[in-house]
């Protein structure tokens, strides 16, 4: 055998690809289902927060900037550990899939409530004042004139750092969440071969590479002209 | 409560295992993230060539990085590679898909901030007699970086949080060795005790950059 053959039959091994296509595909499937709900829960949960901030209640400021920094500075990895190997210790025991959707969505929360705030602020107050004069009340103002245009602003920040961590669904995987790379894993040790890894990686390219470059297209569509 | 999750007895027993994880930690990340700045700084200097035979595959490269989950590209390099005969351990395999995966995001910010400086700035430059590398160096990347310093500072954030993905490979980083101490003393404390430390030493870096990030956006209106 060629060095070639031999490199296409340890890495793109046809056999051992048609054995484990099944688990792979059932990883793409328990992925997407995170990363779906990674991505409502979280950002819903972020934008929760910031309408809650622009109340202007001190106490509750506080806590959501502490909760915001708190899920800024902690690795995604160490949070998921946390969920998952802490609970069980006071009685309670998150799945992987639980941990991980968890953590995910609370670092998700934690930058979209920063972004979204942000955007809310950018909103110049007399945007504000000539909402209130006309008559519409404070949630009014806030739905109708502040949201709309904060949101555009936000959008290229919000679909960079959704990506970045709606790829962390990878992680779930030290928590033996059965998604792509938990079953290629798997695979890879039950095989002896390479090969499922190489179909794992194939797997995120094709479920993630047009998400990168719909947000490419949607950078330069709402990018601000200076 | 505290029994189980602040445990007084466990933190004196696990304190040098996760100190040791603290000091790796540190260590990885200044090695990590010059590797990361240098792919980025290579990639965006690539990328003031305007020619598509240039322009093509680094786009596609940087978004093939930017799809990649960074912990597939380090099992596939940790797992994968040692079928092709070539067993590289934990470390090497953590800096090159470090060098790999960052670069691409350093990369794309640089670019950002050499496309925010006027050209009218490169022109002067070389009229001046100075060449292309040298109007680069001396002109227009210190320009750059200055612009771009809070996305900088984000991005160097989230490598150095990722060093925590050093655990899977067992790179005796802090998560690692707050998990070797966990599976020693059968309790979480240890790993409470290492999510304390990762919340102290990036808290400052955090309360910066949210405010950096606020008063850019605030700036556009």
């Amino acid at each position: 055998m060629s060095t070639w053959d031999r490199f296409v039959d340890t890495f793109f091994n046809g056999r051992v690809m048609l054995k484990y296509l099944p688990d792979i595909l059932h990883g793409v499937v328990v992925t997407i289902e995170l990363a779906v709900l990674i991505v409502l829960s979280g950002l819903i949960a972020g934008l929760a927060l910031a309408l809650l901030r622009s109340l202007a209640i001190r106490p509750i400021n506080w806590l959501i900037v502490f909760v915001v920094d708190l899920f800024r500075s902690l690795p995604p990895l160490v949070i998921i550990v946390l969920i998952y190997f802490g609970p069980p210790a006071a009685g309670l025991s998150p799945s992987g899939f639980v941990s991980t959707w968890l953590s995910l969505a609370l670092v998700l929360m934690a930058f979209a409530e920063e972004i979204f705030w942000a955007g809310i602020t950018s909103v110049p107050k007399g945007q504000w004042e000539a909402a209130r004069s006309t008559g519409l009340s404070f949630g009014q103002t806030l739905l109708a004139v502040v949201l709309p245009q904060a949101l555009r602003l936000t959008i290229p920040p919000l679909t960079n750092r959704t990506i970045a961590i709606t790829k962390g669904t990878a992680l779930g995987s030290v928590v033996a969440v059965t998604e792509i790379l938990g079953e290629a894993s798997s695979a890879v040790s039950n095989s002896y071969n390479p090969s499922p890894l190489m179909m794992g990686a194939a797997a995120y390219i094709v479920l993630f590479l047009p998400v990168v470059i719909a947000a490419r297209w949607i950078e330069t569509k709402f990018a601000w002209k200076r | 409560m505290i029994e189980t999750f602040l445990n007084p007895e466990i933190i004196g027993a696990a304190w040098p295992i996760v100190l040791a994880g603290l000091l790796n930690t540190i260590l990885l990340s200044l090695i990590v993230v010059p590797l990361g700045l240098l792919g980025g700084l290579i990639l965006a200097v690539l990328a003031t060539v305007h020619h598509p035979l240039v322009r093509w595959p680094l786009m596609a490269w940087v978004d093939f990085f930017r799809a990649f989950p960074p912990l597939v590209l380090l099992v596939l390099l940790f797992a994968g590679l040692p079928f092709a005969g070539l067993e590289l351990g934990g470390f090497a395999c953590v800096a090159i898909a470090f060098f790999l995966n960052t670069g691409a995001y350093y990369g794309e910010i640089f670019r950002a901030g050499i496309e925010s400086v006027p050209t009218g700035q490169i022109e002067a430059a070389r009229s001046t007699g100075l060449n292309r590398l040298q109007a680069l160096a001396y002109i227009v990347l210190p320009q750059a970086v200055r612009n771009v310093l809070p996305d900088l500072l984000s991005n160097t954030l989230e490598v150095v949080k990722l060093t925590s993905l050093g655990s899977v490979v067992a790179v005796p980083e802090l998560l690692f060795q707050a998990r070797q101490a966990q599976s020693l003393t059968y309790s979480p404390t240890p790993i409470v005790v290492a999510a304390i430390i990762y919340f102290l030493l990036l808290w400052p870096l955090v309360r910066l950059l949210s405010r950096l990030e606020n008063r850019a956006l605030a700036g556009r209106r």
